[in-house]
């Protein structure tokens, strides 16, 4: 039991936070390059061997390490030093609940490949996204610099605002799958659902056979749509990336709140900034794009498939890689959102990013609320 | 001693510890901030212990994730500072906080010896579906009592902070 926890951590931590994360610096490098016809990051090498530049993160790491580590006079030293762990451990630990393999038998063996399982795990989500606001707070305080401490104060008013849309933008998700387990929410979504069904509830007249052959993947994105812009929108804020990087905002604040941040500590701003990127592709693909289900090819349909030509170990272990890489494709196309979105929109000004939150959001996701329980009931009859 | 006591002692000792740090921290508002949300994020792991996991995320997002940060907005926006606190002010305060401790503590020492043993919960116990079936069939009245007050609140923040009304 302790041995599978600690071996599902690793593998988290191994491929997250080690392997993902890293390559994304050169996505984000390489990706703006494209869309601004540059060439991007290639110089950094071995021996002449540049491998596209994927060793620049090595060589940013390097830099990093070795530069000196300065403490302002007059900041709160002990404050200063441990606010990039605390700003980092949230960004890490929050990956524990997102399930990145479906549920297996092995005789009687059950194989779940999901870290943590608990009950309440998108609450568990939303309690270390609360946490996460202190690292920058801290930061911003701590720096003894009018610059880091406004954009502490940005971000504070600004995480704050946003994780309470947050929270009511996926209550429609959660409504539809009646789980807030992230595993059974992936497990509801390994099927698919008739586009047409509604109409049967709605008129009470049965649809013509023909009709139910047009299916979707029953994921959260096709019941929620609207659950799914504002969700992207908030979490993008909460991670405050551009359009929403007003607690760094270069142009009025310099860096913002890790202003007076340099050598590995700084980095670890940076690093956890991208490690929050896979968490939420791997959030978002977990409420709304299935988690690791395959379109059109539920669990059962690969296994009974497979079942009766070879055996079903073969059968439950083809399925683990086959929901691995789907997993993984589907976060990787979820960063690859993110970025576009980064290198595309302009930052906002402070005003209009409230008022987005407050204005747009906030009465858009209650009314979502509201349309998702009448369409429940309209179609199961009962609450 | 199973992993279940040795946690919770460890988390009760964290909280109270945590606690004395913001009393005995007044003068660094901040500090006395981050060490009230030490004991927050402390008490939700003893909620987690004693199996109400609603009220345990709910300690964490709400208290430790709004209040305090709100607390921390504030501190930070007045920019406060050590002298702003005059010391001595509340010498009968002080007294009242003494007395009351010695006397938590004394009781503590004198009822933990008889402790009745916990009842068997029932299944989904301080789960998230328990509990709001709870609140909204039998406390219902409660919640609204709750909803209404808070909406009174709000009201009266926006009253509070508008210049004019139109």
């Amino acid at each position: 039991m302790i041995v599978e926890v600690v071996i599902k951590s690793l593998f988290i931590l191994l491929v997250v936070v080690a392997a993902l994360a890293p390559v994304i610096t050169w996505i984000e490098r390489k990706q703006s390059a494209v869309m601004q016809d540059r060439i991007g990051a290639n110089r950094a090498d071995i021996g002449g061997i540049t491998v596209l530049g994927l060793l620049h993160p090595m060589a940013d790491v390097i830099k990093l390490l070795s530069k000196e580590d300065v403490v302002p006079f007059g900041a709160n030293r002990v404050m200063h030093l441990i606010a990039p762990l605390v700003a980092a451990t949230p960004a890490v630990i929050a990956y524990a609940v997102i399930p990145y393999g479906g549920v297996y038998h092995f005789g009687d063996y059950t194989l779940s490949l999901v870290a943590a399982n608990p009950d309440w795990g998108l609450l568990y989500i939303f309690a270390i996204g609360s946490i996460a606001t202190y690292g920058t707070v801290m930061a911003g305080w701590a720096s003894n610099n009018n610059w880091s401490l406004l954009g502490g104060l940005r971000a504070s008013a600004q995480m704050i605002s946003y994780e309470v849309t947050m929270g009511l933008s996926v209550v429609g998700v959660f409504m539809v799958f009646q789980t807030l387990q992230l595993q059974n929410m992936c497990l509801a979504q390994d099927t698919t659902f008739r586009v047409f069904g509604f109409l049967q509830h709605l008129f009470g007249v049965p649809v013509p056979q023909w009709l139910d052959w047009i299916r979707l993947p029953a994921w959260g994105l096709f019941y929620q749509p609207l659950a799914f812009i504002m969700f992207l929108t908030t979490i993008m804020a909460e991670n405050k990336r551009p359009p929403f990087d007003l607690p760094e905002g270069e142009s009025e604040l310099i860096a913002g709140y890790f202003v007076e941040y340099s050598g590995m500590r700084f980095g670890l701003f940076f690093m956890s900034e991208f490690i929050e990127v896979v968490v939420i592709a791997g959030l978002i693909t977990t409420l709304f794009l299935g988690g690791w289900s395959v379109p059109y090819l539920s669990t059962q349909t690969i296994v009974g498939a497979i079942k009766p030509v070879f055996n079903e170990g073969f059968a439950n272990g083809l399925c683990i890689i086959l929901h691995f890489l789907t997993f993984m494709l589907k976060v990787v196309v979820m960063i690859w959102v993110q970025m576009l979105l980064r290198w595309t929109l302009p930052r906002f000004r402070y005003d209009q990013v409230m008022d987005l939150c407050w204005k747009i959001i906030l009465p858009l996701s209650i009314a979502n609320i509201f349309v998702t329980g009448f369409a429940i009931l309209l179609v199961r009859g009962q609450p | 001693m199973t992993v279940p006591v040795f946690l919770f002692d460890l988390f009760a000792a964290l909280a109270v510890a945590s606690a004395l740090a913001m009393v005995l921290n007044v003068r660094n508002t901040v500090a006395a901030a981050m060490s009230l949300v030490v004991t927050m994020v402390a008490l939700a792991v003893i909620y987690l212990l004693l199996e109400a996991h609603l009220v345990a995320a709910i300690q964490i997002m709400v208290y430790a994730g709004a209040i305090v940060v709100l607390f921390l907005f504030v501190v930070m926006l007045l920019n406060l500072r050590s002298d702003d606190f005059a010391p001595g002010r509340a010498r009968l305060a002080r007294l009242a906080g003494a007395l009351l401790g010695v006397f938590t503590v004394g009781e503590v020492v004198r009822r933990s010896g008889a402790l009745p043993a916990p009842p068997a919960l029932p299944p989904g116990f301080g789960g998230y579906r328990a509990v709001g079936i709870a609140l909204y069939t039998d406390y219902v009245l409660l919640v609204e009592m709750a909803s209404l007050l808070l909406t009174a609140a709000i009201v009266g923040a926006l009253i509070l902070a508008k210049r004019k009304i139109d």
